[in-house]
């Protein structure tokens, strides 16, 4: 059953499909250019140890955000 | 016979590096032009511009690095410099530096190359090590699919270099007809189409490919919409785009950012299948693996400082005999020329411009070098190893909060040492106003040239608590900095805040020979432009002590020692109001270490007659002032120098100096006045 949540709540090791990105801003431009657009998976690989940001795998490298920034892309989990 | 050599203006070329960050694209900059290369700023920017020159195959090659970008839009300084640069001065081969194992991504970049018009070669880099590891590549046919010569390289390499070279020089003194390849699907195709037609017959002179401004248009670029706002046709068609990229955003359902992203990754994806084969073994697997240590929940902090520990000592400590030998040299320098022009029967002015403005002078500048060479050093392996993104990910919280960026976390540290290196570390900082506020707060970490004054007063008044009042002092300079920092963000800075979205990229041996290169150039660039200002700083010092002619040097009867009289009333309310402190002051602004030394030849006192001096002219709470001003007033002349050229202004290190001098002032009034209050006096 597919579901419908943010990136910011995925725990590690879960991965998901991007949706979309909510909204129009600097960040949203930056995430769509490092790769984050419609249909592409995107796995949590860890949470740094302050609790943020976040560090995620998409088209094959490792991109950290923060969990404010993540709250942005909606994903489709299993 | 030919007495010189008429430059073949057909045997010139200019090409342009340009690629995503962390990959090798300096590398490859200095295998090409090896020690032929120049580091400075680009006009008007904080951004580092790198020119070199190379000779190949007859042909004489100007190469500027442009700086790493993920893409080609207006978002941030270095997309804009790296933009104009192919827009406006067109050179003649743009060498796209992509990473083979990360081929999706740094085709982004690619497109949006090809997009702009450039004549692009794509080079491939770190190829073998993806044969190994993660991806077969297809150069023929990836070059096919984009319409782009591509070569496989690795930028350490010549035997690469030179395939690249002869594809560039190829592709610069052939004929550039390149056949587009790129679709973004109909919609956003047709769209654009129509709006380059509407352009091509406008009065819109931008020497622009027109389909470009289209899609640019269509993005709301607002660097694009400025250039042709200007004219009636410029602003039909922006009204134009306007309309069209509402009919786009209902035909998809989304704004166009999102849109055009996913058609040129779309596109990619299209290249990618038909020429790219990935392996099924992880590359990432090994950097990840390291990461379980390295950005560890429980270990991450503890390692990251330790690193820093250990860079910060290897520094302070490697570097303490070289300064202590420069110290000496110029030492022994200023004795000898000082008892020879003695000897020689020379005016005392002349003794004093030799041994105290110029030797004094020169030295000042020198004395540096050790530590600025070692910690950029330094800097350069731990970024170029792919470390420092991670202690950006480690620290982002807790820089987040004052409202900087976890890379900012670097440049603080090392602002302990010494300011000069730590604004100049700056630039580790891929957003301009990220870096300014960051060089900003800095100077109110308390460098170790501020120590010798807080030793003194402290063992004059405090030598019980020595220790903790220390410790305490350096925690206010950074209560400072976390206060001035909130009070940037909410002013100054508001509404700025840029993204952390960071890479996090693949581990990497550090190359050495780079990092040698690169911890030269900017050591080179230290001696020459901060040095020249700290050095002309100590003339005018000198003269200020020497003159009028005849005076006892830095007496209250020189110029120094006059304005000293004239300006300590100031200090009067934080309970320092004499010209001896005023003047210690004023020679503190040359170098921090330098106001112990002041006070010693004011009070005409060696060691332990200085303690004793001190305590006799101060009372503990003046000396608690004392120290407070010295701790947050103005950063030295080298400092102020460094910002100067960081920040590539002069409205910036004048702030700087301006903030932090009422800031100290304010806040030793306080301190004496409070004290006062409490009958602490």
């Amino acid at each position: 059953m597919a579901k419908e949540t943010t990136l910011d709540k995925l725990k590690p090791k879960e991965k998901g499909k991007i949706v979309l990105i909510k909204g129009i801003s600097k960040t949203n431009k930056r995430l769509l250019d490092m790769g984050a657009t419609k249909g592409t998976e995107i796995v949590v690989v860890k949470v740094a140890p302050l609790f943020d940001p976040i560090e995620v795998k998409i088209r094959g490298y490792n991109l950290s955000l923060r969990k404010k920034e993540a709250e942005n892309i909606v994903v489709e989990t299993e | 016979m030919k007495w010189f050599m008429i430059m073949d203006e057909s045997k010139k070329i200019r090409i342009a590096l340009a690629g995503n960050p962390n990959v090798g694209k300096t590398t490859l900059f200095n295998t090409l032009t090896g020690s032929h290369q120049h580091v400075g700023n680009w006009p008007g920017k904080t951004v580092e511009k790198k020119e070199g020159h190379a000779h190949y195959k007859g042909y004489d090659v100007e190469i500027v690095d442009l700086p790493g970008t993920y893409s080609m839009s207006a978002s941030s300084a270095e997309e804009i410099v790296a933009r104009n640069y192919i827009l406006d001065e067109r050179p003649d081969v743009v060498v796209n530096v992509a990473d083979s194992c990360n081929i999706e991504r740094n085709l982004y970049l690619t497109v949006q190359l090809i997009e702009l018009g450039a004549n692009v070669v794509l080079a491939l880099n770190m190829s073998k090590a993806a044969e190994k590891l993660c991806i077969d590549i297809d150069e023929d046919k990836i070059g096919y699919f984009l319409g782009i010569p591509t070569v496989k390289i690795d930028a350490n390499s010549t035997s690469g270099a030179d395939k690249l070279m002869d594809a560039v020089v190829s592709l610069a003194t052939g004929r550039k007809e390149r056949k587009p390849t790129i679709k973004y699907g109909n919609e956003i195709d047709e769209h654009t189409d129509e709006l380059a037609d509407m352009i091509k017959a406008s009065d819109i002179r931008l020497n622009y490919v027109p389909k470009w401004v289209a899609i640019k248009l269509l993005e709301n670029d607002p660097e694009v919409v400025d250039k042709i706002k200007g004219t009636d046709d410029g602003r039909k068609i922006i009204a134009e785009a306007e309309k069209k990229r509402k009919h786009l955003a209902d035909v998809f359902g989304e704004n166009f950012d999102n849109s055009i992203a996913d058609a040129r990754y779309g596109f990619i994806a299209g290249v990618i299948a038909e020429s790219v084969e990935k392996k099924n073994i992880d590359r990432i697997s090994v950097s990840e693996n390291i990461d379980k240590v390295i950005t560890n929940r429980a270990l991450g902090i503890p390692i990251f400082l330790a690193i820093m520990w250990t860079m910060f000592t290897l520094t302070f400590v490697i570097g303490a005999p070289f300064t202590d030998i420069i110290n000496q040299i110029f030492g022994w320098l200023a004795e000898s020329l000082g008892k020879w022009i003695a000897e020689y029967g020379g005016p005392l002015w002349v003794k004093t411009l030799v041994v105290d403005g110029i030797i004094g002078g020169v030295g000042s500048v020198f004395v540096f070098i050790p530590n600025i060479f070692l910690l950029f050093f330094m800097i350069a392996i731990l970024e170029d190893s792919g470390y420092m993104a991670r202690a950006a990910f480690i620290m982002d919280r807790v820089m987040h909060t004052i409202g900087l960026h976890g890379k900012s976390f670097i440049p603080m540290i090392i602002g302990f040492g010494c300011n000069v290196p730590a604004i100049m570390a700056s630039r580790t900082l891929e957003n301009e106003k990220d870096r300014i506020l960051t060089i900003l707060i800095t100077p109110f970490m308390s460098c170790s040239a501020r120590l010798p004054v807080y030793i003194l007063f402290v063992s004059a008044f405090f030598s019980e608590n020595q220790g903790t009042v220390i410790f305490l002092i350096y925690l206010t300079g950074i209560f400072a900095a976390i206060l001035s920092g909130f009070l940037f963000k909410k002013t100054l800075f508001k509404g700025l805040s840029s993204p952390f979205v960071m890479e996090l990229p693949p581990y990497r041996w550090p190359a050495m020979k780079g990092a040698l290169i690169h911890t030269w150039e900017r050591g080179n660039i230290f001696i020459k432009k901060v040095g020249t200002v700290i050095f002309s700083i100590m003339i005018v010092i000198w003269f200020l002590a020497s003159m009028p002619p005849g005076v006892e040097y830095a007496s209250q009867e020189s110029l120094i020692g006059m304005a000293g009289t004239v300006i300590a009333p100031v200090f009067a309310p934080a309970g320092f109001g004499n010209w001896q402190s005023a003047v210690a002051l004023m020679f503190g602004f040359a170098a921090k270490e330098v106001i112990v030394g002041t006070f010693g030849t004011i009070y005409g006192a060696g060691d332990e007659g200085l303690v004793e001096a001190i305590r006799s002219n101060f009372t503990p709470l003046s000396a608690s002032a004392f120290i407070v001003m010295a701790l947050l007033y103005v950063p030295c002349v080298s400092a102020v120098a460094a910002i100067r050229k960081e920040t590539n202004s002069l409205k910036w290190p004048i702030f700087v100096v301006v903030y932090t001098t009422i800031v100290a002032w304010i806040s030793a009034v306080a301190v004496y006045q409070l004290g006062l209050m409490l009958g602490l006096g």
